[in-house]
């Protein structure tokens, strides 16, 4: 900061009130991250030092051996897959579907579109709710299957309207001037809405993506195939089985009784490590997400 | 030029099929929109395959339902399922539950994110500034499996809390199967992992605040600490408010993926909620019929509750949210 001359003198109690202010700031910081530093800590640490529970705040020792055995483990690795598969997919449809719908949504010219709006806004307020929505999948024959994880979820109504009001913004100039050169409107939504549209596309994307890889209900709920399991059931299943009904399939139960903290910690970092990575990038469509979404009218 | 042309006269004919039917405008659409219809296929299917379909299946409600029967030839029992509930043991258990963690979490959890705000708004410098959001945003995007494991690995046997109570000299408590520290947990976790990210709202609204006003008060003397009373959280009103009843009409939808990582048979006579029970009843027992039932319940109390904050703040605090 620079010196002021003029500067009139902050009074004694606003100078107390702003060191309280940084106090409980910078415990609230702390109380954030402790998480993070203790489980990275711990993953990194010698397990007979955690075992002895020494580990609290700083790594003891240094040991992969933990990250090893667990990208070693056959179930983890298809899980990692799977969860990629997912996330990339269900991604993709979820932009796909969103567009193509939220385009003819945007236009004034198209009749339906009061029709179509309602069809999409009522199931904001009312869905079938967990068992119809099960049995719906089951007759749909979804259970157990990859699409399951990657289609329905693919269409929101509150998506379809954050798009919609972003496209409504785009000057309807554009569009008409591509019109009278010739243009379709699946031309204009591709080449000139969608480019223009890229950081809508982005904050959905990376909300949709985040939400999908962290997701575990939906595979509890629909998968019975080890195989098929997104990172998140695994990672269920080592890290808080005990509390578990045991109609659950014991084929991977291993995996939960020889789960050491060292081997929980470090499943705990594999699977959390692309979404820290992302975050810098994330962090720019956060507030633009929220504030997008705060004010979709 | 012939394409303005017929522009304009679309246009003309715009106003006109407005008042018409619904048949006649698709007919308009098949004609001059064609491609905006064809479309809008796709999201359509998608959405009559997803949320419209399993909204027939709300009928097992009113059956016995049996899978091989299907809901055609399924026994079609009036209210029963709905008087089995209400006479279910766990009934006032699961209700009891479900308003008085949604109750504790709405008293704890919502006024947190607006005291952050507050709190960040203070601060002076820039760099600290975003340094203390970025570290309150990260855990929004931590899953719940991984938010509940570190929990149970903090909270453990083992765990770091239960070495400082050993250094008390507090033997080891078990967190996780004593229903007194469930609420507590769920709740803190909850605030750990969205004060942050639902802090945010706010900060947008006290940046739009006129700085006027603060060297306004700054002139007459007004402290700081005065200065939130006074100018700020009279300005963020509206928006607490708005959130308010966002907040009391979702109370009973209660995050329960969460307690269903959280919860054992020894914490359900805190932790068992109507959803966890719908869960456990249907899908674990397949007990149809009867979850359908007690979800339909969980879903008109819920549109009760929506409408019902909605009403109250419309009546008394002349703002609403439609």
């Amino acid at each position: 900061m620079k010196k002021n001359p003029n500067k009139i003198k902050e009074p004694m109690g606003d100078r107390v009130f702003l060191s309280f202010v940084y106090i409980i700031l910078a415990i609230l910081v702390l109380v954030m991250l402790y998480p993070f530093v203790y489980v990275v800590s711990v993953s990194i640490s010698d397990p007979a030092e955690v075992i002895a529970g020494k580990v609290t705040f700083f790594p003891k020792g240094f040991d992969l051996g933990a990250f090893k055995t667990m990208i070693d483990h056959p179930i983890f690795f298809t899980a990692y897959k799977n969860t990629i598969v997912y996330t990339a997919l269900g991604t993709s449809f979820t932009l796909f579907f969103t567009a193509i719908t939220a385009y003819p949504l945007s236009k004034d010219k198209f009749q339906m579109r009061p029709f179509f709006s309602k069809v999409y806004l009522i199931t904001m307020f009312f869905g079938g709710g967990m068992i119809p929505t099960y049995l719906a999948y089951k007759s749909l024959h979804m259970l157990d299957t990859i699409w399951v994880m990657v289609l329905p979820g693919a269409l929101s109504a509150f998506n379809i309207i954050l798009m919609r009001s972003f496209f409504r913004n785009i000057p309807e100039s554009l569009s008409e001037s591509a019109y009278i050169d010739g243009a379709t409107d699946f031309q204009i939504l591709v080449k000139v809405i969608l480019p223009l549209s890229k950081p809508i596309l982005a904050t959905i994307g990376l909300f949709t993506a985040v939400g999908i890889w962290n997701g575990y209900f939906n595979a509890l709920l629909y998968l019975n195939d080890i195989d098929k399991y997104p990172l998140q059931m695994i990672l269920r299943n080592i890290l808080v089985s005990a509390s578990f009904n045991p109609a659950e399939k014991d084929a991977y139960s291993q995996l939960n009784h020889s789960a050491t903290e060292s081997l929980k910690m470090a499943s705990i970092v594999i699977t959390t490590l692309p979404i820290m990575c992302s975050y810098p990038f994330i962090q720019k469509y956060i507030v633009k997400g929220m504030m997008i979404g705060s004010i979709k009218g | 030029m012939s394409t303005t042309i017929e522009k304009i006269t679309q246009s003309t004919t715009i106003e006109k099929i407005s008042k018409k039917s619904f048949i006649s405008k698709l007919n308009y659409d098949w004609k001059y929109n064609r491609l905006l219809l064809l479309m809008s296929i796709p999201g359509l299917i998608m959405i009559a395959l997803f949320a419209y379909y399993p909204m027939v299946g709300i009928v097992t409600a009113f059956q016995n339902y049996s899978l091989f029967l299907g809901i055609r030839g399924s026994e079609w029992i009036g209210f029963d399922n709905f008087i089995r509930f209400f006479n279910d043991p766990n009934f006032f258990r699961i209700i009891k539950n479900t308003f008085v963690l949604g109750s504790v979490n709405l008293l704890w959890a919502f006024p947190a994110p607006i005291i952050l705000a507050l709190l960040i708004n203070e601060v002076v410098h820039p760099k600290m500034k975003r340094f203390v959001q970025t570290a309150t945003y990260l855990p929004y995007f931590v899953s719940v499996v991984v938010i509940v494991g570190i929990m149970k690995t903090i909270f453990g046997d083992t765990g770091i809390v239960n070495g400082l109570l050993a250094n008390f000299g507090v033997d080891p408590i078990q967190f996780f199967n004593e229903s007194g520290y469930f609420r507590s947990l769920y709740v803190g976790s909850g605030i750990w992992q969205e004060i942050g990210y639902a802090s945010i709202l706010y900060l947008a609204a006290i940046t739009g605040i006129d700085p006027e006003m603060y060297e306004a008060a700054k002139m007459d003397g007004c402290s700081k600490f005065k200065q939130i009373f006074y100018i700020t959280l009279p300005a963020l009103r509206p928006t607490i408010i708005v959130l308010l009843i966002l907040a009391i009409g979702g109370i009973i939808s209660v995050g329960f993926d969460k307690i269903l990582l959280m919860y054992s048979p020894a914490t359900y006579d805190v932790a068992d909620v109507i959803s966890t029970y719908v869960y456990r009843k249907g899908i674990i027992d397949q007990d149809y019929g009867f979850s359908s039932a007690i979800g339909l319940f969980n879903s008109l109390v819920s549109i009760v509750f929506v409408f019902g904050a909605n009403y109250l703040s419309r009546k008394f605090l002349k703002e609403s949210l439609w």
